[in-house]
């Protein structure tokens, strides 16, 4: 991936729910390599702020850009640079693992042919290749799904509570996922309520900017 | 193109491994069509004259009751969250699940509507016509039903609520499709017209159908 | 072998293994007695040759209805003792007693074309054993949705013990929605008391039938148990990794 001037970019943004304003006056920029972490109570919009980024919610005011990168190249929207883990792993329990990350990584966009096998091992989930996915556990699912950020290169990562039903093992492996995307230039806004193993992050603290 | 493929091929494979509803749709559709004489009676010669128009129902009915879940699943297990970050259009996506869908669930009833139709005294030499008319008319019922599935997932319902929302729209696929099937067995009216007619209405279904369904899972992302 | 030693799958597996050959052979040598019997048996002199369809349509009949008392039993054994190889007997027997109903169908069909003029006729009989086949696929339905066989367990043998209750209730409703609207128009078998020379070749094609039914269903047992080890297995390997 690029590395030249990607930004992504938030000035006076806001959204809404339900009626209800969730946030707003909202500014912040994250650039290649660096990693911002959301912070805040519950409810303050950790979350919400994700999914808007990703393109699943609409925002009720300001700007959100991304810049630079492929961005500017073939107009591609923030949504298709960016991955999304929310707290749902988006895994079918009927397909086996590999074909679950088979679809994904082609649905996505990675090139044809592209192998899987290397984003399986990052995960440590290589020997379950073909079993299916119904008989992982939790924490299981969780790394099939991260594995799909590996497979498919995307310069923004979109990490909802990512270390949520992971191992400490698991844990170590997800730094050091995050670690190399970073040196590589990619982006990481994450939500988390405690550390999730990133290097000197920047906090956005949620509920106190109302 | 691929990540059409990749949809396409991954739905119709959910469908067939356990648990999936391929051939769900024609079990329930051979069910409520062997049902009707137990309130119609076995008189074969009315069987004959109305066995179109059960046949239809059957379709219409299993066509929308299997659709239910076409979104649903999706959006319970945050699929639904990544199909809209995929770079394919969402028109697209939607548009592959419905072939998967009809290709799973459409097809496999009209394979046995011949069966079907040997308990409704059909003459053999119509069949063949009566199930072209399922071949030609379904598409229209699974691109209509589409939209009630979309529109019921992003209000959290489904089920009748579903039927209740699209049904009144099938109306006319109903009447041409009956119309041709009758023109086969029965006749004197000629089968082109309502035929081509069905046609039409699949054709137009096929652009309508996936549109507004990406409309309403997009209008649903509150 | 003590019945409660056949409790263990393993066993159990031994057992079918060291049988199964026997079985099959009995079967394909009662068949082709069978076969020839029925080669030798009167035409009706009426219908002729095609007659000899009811020797495949009366014992498709018979051990589709007998499939589901298999089932019936097994659905006991799982709701009530709980063995463990109760459910894999009632799993087992649900398509092989499916399509037995089926050949009855068929074949009724078949037969149906030359004496009615037509391949189906609502005819009591035929219209009982299409409910029946409808109940088959029901149960077939619900193994098939059900991913966990723990969990289809229960809920199959429940079905099960609704069908069996249920199907003299169907048969006899059947019969007064059918004499309601029919009223004795449709030709019917029998009457008077059936000829050994008939009688005989049935109940030895009916004895083929049921061993077959047996070869079948010991098989199909062996097959799910040996499907369960292999999901307990890599559930196993799952959980190892």
């Amino acid at each position: 991936m690029s590395t030249d001037l990607i930004e992504l970019s938030a000035t006076d943004l806001a959204c809404e729910r339900g009626g209800r304003l969730v946030f707003s006056g909202l500014n912040f920029a994250v650039s290649a390599g660096e990693a911002l972490v959301v912070t805040g109570r519950n409810g303050a919009g950790k979350s919400t702020l994700l999914r808007l980024i990703a393109g699943l919610l609409r925002k009720s005011g300001g700007r959100l850009d991304l810049t630079g990168g492929a961005a500017g190249a073939d107009e591609a929207t923030t949504a298709e640079q960016s991955h999304y883990l929310g707290h749902l792993d988006a895994v079918k329990p009927a397909l086996s693992v590999g074909e679950n990350l088979r679809f994904w990584t082609t649905y996505l966009g990675a090139p044809r042919g592209a192998p899987i096998r290397p984003a399986l091992e990052a995960v440590d989930l290589a020997q379950l290749s073909d079993l299916p996915a119904a008989y992982l556990s939790a924490g299981q699912r969780r790394r099939l799904s991260i594995a799909r950020l590996v497979a498919v290169p995307r310069p923004l990562w979109l990490l909802d509570e990512p270390t949520s039903a992971l191992d400490t093992q698991s844990q170590d492996r997800l730094a050091a996922l995050m670690r190399n995307h970073r040196s590589r230039g990619g982006m990481i806004v994450a939500a988390a309520h405690g550390p999730i193993g990133l290097d000197d992050p920047r906090e956005l603290k949620l509920g106190a900017v109302t | 193109m691929t990540a059409f493929l990749a949809l396409l091929g991954r739905d119709m494979r959910l469908a067939v491994r356990v648990g999936g509803g391929a051939l769900m749709g024609a079990l329930f559709y051979f069910t409520v069509v062997a049902m009707m004489p137990f309130a119609i009676g076995p008189d074969l010669n009315l069987l004959a004259r109305i066995g179109s128009a059960i046949l239809w129902l059957g379709a219409l009915l299993a066509s929308l009751l299997a659709l239910d879940r076409l979104f649903a699943t999706d959006h319970d297990d945050g699929s639904l969250d990544l199909l809209m970050m995929g770079a394919m259009p969402l028109e697209l996506a939607v548009a592959a699940k419905a072939i998967a869908h009809w290709l799973t669930t459409a097809l496999p009833l009209i394979v046995i509507t011949p069966v079907l139709g040997l308990m409704l005294n059909i003459e053999m030499s119509a069949m063949g016509w009566v199930a072209l008319t399922l071949l030609a008319g379904t598409p229209a019922l699974t691109f209509i039903g589409l939209i009630g599935a979309a529109l019921a997932v992003t209000l959290r319902r489904g089920g009748l609520l579903l039927a209740v929302l699209v049904l009144p729209l099938t109306v006319p696929v109903l009447i041409f499709g009956v119309a041709a099937a009758n023109a086969a067995i029965i006749g004197p009216a000629p089968f082109g017209p309502p035929f081509t007619i069905l046609c039409a209405l699949s054709l137009a279904s096929f652009v309508i159908g996936p549109f507004a369904a990406a409309a309403a899972l997009r209008q649903g992302l509150e | 072998m003590a019945v409660i030693d056949l409790a263990n799958p393993t066993r159990f597996l031994t057992l079918v293994n060291r049988v199964l050959p026997w079985l099959a052979g009995a079967t394909a040598l009662v068949f082709a007695y069978g076969l020839y019997r029925v080669g030798g048996a009167p035409d009706d002199y009426q219908q002729g040759a095609t007659v000899k369809i009811m020797y495949l349509h009366v014992p498709g009949a018979w051990l589709g209805m007998m499939a589901w008392g298999v089932m019936t039993v097994a659905a006991l054994g799982t709701l009530v003792w709980r063995h463990p190889l109760a459910d894999v007997a009632g799993k087992a027997a649900a398509p092989v007693g499916a399509a037995f109903t089926f050949i009855c169908l068929v074949t009724g069909a078949l037969w149906g074309r030359p004496m009615w003029g037509t391949y189906w006729v609502w005819d009591a009989r035929l219209t009982s054993v299409l409910v029946l086949f409808l109940l088959y696929l029901g149960m077939l339905a619900l193994y098939w949705t059900a991913e966990d066989p723990n969990r289809s367990a229960r809920a199959a043998a429940i079905l099960a013990l609704v069908g069996a209750v249920n199907i003299p209730i169907i048969k006899f409703s059947v019969d007064w929605w059918n004499t309601l609207h029919q009223p004795a128009s449709v030709v019917r078998m029998g009457g008077a008391a059936i000829d050994a020379s008939i009688l005989v070749p049935l109940l030895i094609m009916a004895l083929a039938f049921t061993l077959l039914f047996f070869t079948l269903h010991f098989a199909a047992m062996r097959n799910e148990i040996l499907r369960r080890r292999v999901r307990s297995m890599r559930m196993m390997q799952a959980r190892g990794a």
